[in-house]
């Protein structure tokens, strides 16, 4: 658990109650590639499903080895809420916040999902089908919190952001 | 072979109930004695009858229980996983044990002191705790480190229930044009339902105005659309359907029951998420629905009186959806049309108030609304009602439904 995860709480930024990451075997190259601001996800080595949170075996065809694959980072919110009560006092100031289940570009969506805090956002304008792009913060040499932010408008929808890379 | 029609619940008793804590100096295990003791001699029964718990989220130790209340021979102990998820299905649970041979009386019950702990929380530790729910092993004989999956979703801002079904909701909204509207009718019907029970907790009128007027809590939900916390026992008592002849009261014969939901469901609604797409925003409740009707023989037009397990109040519309009621997608009109109301809708919902206004007793009050009806005693009685529907959940698979006939 971080030490006051509240100490330095910004409006609209979830702080991380969280300050290790447990990594194993599993799950480090995904922290490792965080600290580089990075984002890469497993994906079955035989079947090509991506699986979030990476789990010991993929969910279609059993497999257990994977492959590590790099994506871009930007995704779809599905679903998002506004959190507006505080549940504990330190998240005063940080209420409004907004929560959203993202789905990935480049994954298959459901089964590779990610469940986030989005930021630098008008809480009251976020909304499902949004484009959004990954942020890490760094709280401390382990732990790189994975958040999502508004992709500006002027990149354009999502077909044109990927002709253009 | 299946358990249909093969064992009744014959008897129910409960403790008064109060709001969250206010229980003090009764304990859990005292009230679990209280409901369980009621349960038996409303059925005509007594502890010497007694000889199974068919439990869900382990909701009593039959260990401390059978000690105090001096049971003579405990042959059945079990509980389905998870939680309240598992409320009506644990009345199929009991059926399994009865018709197996392994027990002949089975009580199945909640007792609930939210003195010291509450689901979620406002501790650090404790919203770590909700963060963390559904992760690890889930043995009581494994370690207690965090597991790597933990990471991915502890620091994401979801903190309690209500923060993760409303997540939910807003999808349900986002692919059906579902209204808020929706989720007050279910609201302001319920408490309509409440007010003449002496019983429920919460008996003052509520508008629409009052319904738009409340603090948003996690949009899409408001305070009216969260359930209240209380304390209290609820336990009904199982038996076979020829012993239930004998008894005190007409039986509420068991129909047909199922628990579970997909695999990929899984922890779902709590941290997880990843359900696919035709079934994310529903209540995980489609496939037990579908076993329940198949086991009864029957479908949602034959179900007379509705109990839907309603923590919060979309859950209730979509459930609506998943039991056949309406089409997917339809629910939030259904709804507003006024078909869930008491009296003048074609499936009357929640008809003692639900855990909304009546008492959240994790579902249980839903199964004594039930039994009452089909009895013909129910405070706000469907005339002639002859088959119930209780349901528990949507939570963490498993899931359940389960029908009673008059």
């Amino acid at each position: 658990m971080a030490d006051n995860p509240f100490a330095d709480a910004k409006p609209g930024v979830f702080p991380a109650i969280l300050g290790e990451t447990h990594a194993d075997e599993s799950t480090r190259p995904f922290w490792e590639a965080a600290k580089q601001d990075r984002l890469v996800v497993p994906r079955c080595a035989r079947c090509g499903t991506f699986r979030l949170p990476p789990e010991a075996f993929c969910f279609q065809c059993r497999h257990r080895e994977v492959e590590w694959v790099e994506l871009d980072g930007t995704g779809t919110v599905y679903s998002r809420i506004v959190v507006r009560h505080p549940l504990h006092p330190g998240l005063a100031p940080v209420v409004p916040y907004v929560s959203g289940v993202v789905e990935l570009d480049g994954t298959q969506g459901a089964g590779a999902r990610m469940l986030v805090n989005i930021i630098d956002c008008d809480p009251e304008a976020v909304a499902i089908g949004d484009r959004v792009e990954i942020v890490f913060d760094h709280i401390n040499e382990e732990m790189s919190v994975p958040r999502f932010r508004p992709v500006e408008r002027a990149i354009g929808p999502k077909s044109t952001a990927e002709e253009g890379t | 072979m299946t358990i249909k029609d093969k064992a009744a619940v014959v008897g129910i008793g409960r403790t008064p109930y109060w709001k969250r804590g206010q229980s003090y100096p009764e304990t859990e295990t005292s009230m679990a004695c209280t409901a369980i003791l009621g349960a038996l001699d409303d059925a005509g029964l007594a502890v010497a009858d007694l000889d199974g718990f068919a439990l869900y989220a382990n909701s009593c130790d039959p260990a401390a229980v059978g000690a105090i209340l001096g049971v003579p021979e405990v042959r059945f102990a079990a509980s389905i996983t998870s939680g309240g998820g598992g409320c009506a299905g644990a009345l199929g649970l009991a059926a399994a044990a009865i018709h197996s041979g392994m027990a002949s009386c089975c009580v199945t019950l909640m007792s609930l002191q939210q003195l010291h702990h509450r689901v979620g929380g406002t501790a650090v530790g404790g919203m770590l705790a909700y963060a963390m729910m559904g992760e690890g092993g889930g043995s009581a004989y494994g370690g207690d480190a965090l597991p790597p999956s933990a990471a991915f979703t502890a620091n994401n801002g979801l903190l309690a229930p209500g923060h993760s079904f409303a997540m939910i909701a807003a999808r349900h909204m986002h692919l059906y044009g579902t209204r808020r509207e929706a989720f007050a009718e279910v609201c302001i019907s319920q408490r309509n339902n409440a007010m003449p029970r002496p019983m429920s907790l919460r008996r003052e009128p509520l508008s629409l105005d009052d319904y738009f007027g409340a603090r948003m809590i996690s949009d899409p939900l408001c305070l009216f659309d969260y359930t209240m916390e209380s304390d209290g026992a609820v336990a009904v008592v199982t038996v076979s359907a020829e012993r239930a002849k004998d008894l005190k009261h007409p039986p509420a014969y068991i129909m047909g029951s199922a628990h579970g939901g997909s695999g990929r469901w899984g922890p779902g609604v709590f941290r997880y998420f990843q359900a696919p797409d035709e079934e994310f925003a529903s209540s995980g409740h489609r496939p037990v629905a579908n076993r329940m009707y198949e086991m009864a023989g029957v479908g949602p037009e034959d179900v007379d009186v509705a109990l839907l397990y309603d923590h919060f109040s979309p859950l209730v519309v979509l459930q609506l959806e998943d039991y056949g009621f309406c089409p997917v997608g339809d629910g939030g009109p259904f709804v507003e049309d006024g078909n869930i109301r008491f009296e003048t809708g074609s499936i009357p919902v929640n008809t003692h108030g639900g855990n909304l206004s009546d008492a959240y007793i994790i579902g249980m009050t839903h199964i004594v609304e039930a039994v009452e009806q089909l009895r013909g005693t129910a405070v706000n009685q469907v005339d002639g009602a002859e088959i119930a529907l209780v349901t528990g959940g949507p939570a963490s698979l498993p899931v359940s439904g389960t029908l009673l006939r008059r």
